[in-house]
């Protein structure tokens, strides 16, 4: 296989919604998994006590955590109905027609779950 | 079977295994968002987590599966991300990504034992 | 009368080297992006290079990235990509070019032959018909993706095409997908083992730029998404080694 130089696309031809899907799906995936080892750390210092784990729950009052909180919560959302949407596709069936529509409704749900999450969090 | 699997078998095999991960993700994610949703209220204590963590099969059960699902959807999923990045091979990958599935494994038993146990 | 302003690129095989150049043309009611580059070539500048055959949207060959997308020049009108009179006509992306709109098609039609893009016979002509039900789910699978002509819009819009040099692209995997489907053909096992991994099904990651681009409405997602299923349970169940 030659490796001959050819022209690349532009944004011009990503501008569609399939495409933005995928790089929230992408983003938010990454984003999760460099978060994972961190939360598990904290949660796990409940082994020595109660009093170890506030300690470090007390940062969670801090404005600038309850807003990366909230961001944290709208990544899983999405990546969760994002994902959905791909299992849908790769298991059940691909309709051009639906996909608009799905990507609104997973985007929409996420959006909603992390306003549910902001609201009881002040 | 005497020879080694071919990379097509382990790109496929791997492929679905981040399918059926991500299936009992789906299930664990939307109860991890439910909870969430209700625990935040009022703020967050250690207290309050425990009370309802500790002592609990169930939950220890929930979180177990939970964190297994994870380690391995996470590492399977920046094994592309990654292999992308540099060059579309996979393989050489494979042993960071494994590493990082055992991170996962260990912290997250680490902090379900924690939270369940004591 | 209007003119339109456009830009061409020039050039090639160095990619680098080459550039846009800028033409005037006259606007007329109707016109495709293809009359445009038809009239640069004949009235303007002779020296440039591009491909077209019956130019009325049957045969794929006149091809060309236009503002931007993946396009049939010979069915899009002026009208309505370059409303405010701006144009840019380029060689599809992802394509080695052999010179200005003229890019070389050999690894596009590599790639479907390593897909296994050929139909295997199993029967001789003494055996009688193969009778394969239209109604029956293979068969309707292979209806909705047997039209493609091999245009190579997909393999341009394909951003996975782009970062993965060996990606066999979404019209070998569309086309292999077909063959899957079919009763008749003797390869599956071996099209299962090309069409898999990092080179293969494995590798799309549904952007959908393909299935948004294809002028014949296919939707190679769809295919590959059949194709990433069906290699998963031949992995599981050693048809793929």
């Amino acid at each position: 296989m030659r490796a001959a130089a050819t022209r690349y696309n532009d944004g011009r031809a990503r501008g569609h919604a399939g495409w933005w899907a995928f790089l929230v799906h992408r983003v938010s995936g990454v984003a999760l998994a460099a978060f994972l080892p961190l939360h598990f750390t904290v949660l796990g210092e409940a082994l020595a006590g109660p009093a170890a784990l506030d300690r470090l729950l007390a940062w969670t009052q801090h404005p600038l955590v309850k807003a990366s909180e909230v961001v944290l919560v709208l990544l899983l959302a999405v990546h969760l109905t994002g994902g959905l949407r791909l299992l849908l596709a790769e298991f059940v069936a691909w309709r051009a027609e639906w996909q608009p529509l799905l990507i609104a409704v997973a985007g929409g749900t996420a959006a909603l779950c992390a306003l549910l999450f902001a609201l009881n969090l002040a | 079977m005497t020879a080694p699997m071919s990379a097509q078998r382990r790109e496929a095999l791997f492929w679905l295994a981040q399918r059926a991960s991500a299936a009992a993700l789906a299930l664990c994610v939307v109860v991890h968002l439910a909870t969430m949703i209700v625990a935040v209220r009022g703020g967050l204590s250690a207290a309050e987590i425990l009370a309802r963590t500790r002592g609990s099969v169930g939950w220890m059960a929930f979180y177990g599966v939970f964190v297994l699902a994870v380690a391995i959807h996470a590492p399977i999923g920046l094994r592309t991300v990654l292999a992308e990045s540099s060059g579309g091979h996979r393989r050489r990958l494979d042993l960071a990504l494994a590493a990082f599935a055992l991170l996962l494994l260990a912290a997250g038993m680490r902090a379900v034992v924690a939270v369940t146990v004591g | 009368m209007s003119t339109l302003s456009v830009r061409v690129w020039r050039g090639g095989p160095d990619i680098g080297a080459g550039g846009f150049e800028t033409y005037e043309v006259p606007r007329l009611p109707a016109q495709t992006v293809l009359d445009v580059v038809t009239h640069i070539q004949r009235r303007i500048d002779s020296t440039l290079a591009y491909r077209f055959a019956c130019r009325v949207g049957m045969c794929g060959s006149c091809a060309m990235t236009v503002n931007g997308k993946a396009r049939w020049t010979c069915r899009t009108h002026v009208q309505a990509v370059a409303g405010d009179g701006a144009l840019e006509i380029a060689p599809l992306a992802h394509f080695p070019v052999i010179r200005d709109l003229v890019t070389d098609t050999r690894d596009f039609s590599d790639k479907w032959a390593r897909a296994k893009g050929e139909f295997v016979p199993t029967s001789t002509r003494s055996d009688p018909f193969a009778a394969v039900e239209p109604a029956s789910a293979a068969r309707r699978a292979i209806d909705a993706a047997i039209e493609c002509i091999g245009c190579g819009v997909c393999y341009a819009s394909c951003d996975v095409v782009g970062w993965n040099p060996a990606y066999l692209g979404p019209a070998a995997l569309n086309r292999a997908w077909t063959l899957v489907n079919d009763v008749r053909d003797g390869a599956r096992a071996t099209r299962l083992a090309a069409i898999a991994g990092d080179a293969g099904c494995h590798a799309c990651h549904t952007h959908q730029s393909c299935s948004e681009r294809c002028p014949k409405q296919l939707a190679p997602t769809a295919s590959i998404a059949g194709l990433k299923r069906t290699t998963a349970f031949a992995a599981l169940t050693g048809e793929i080694k």
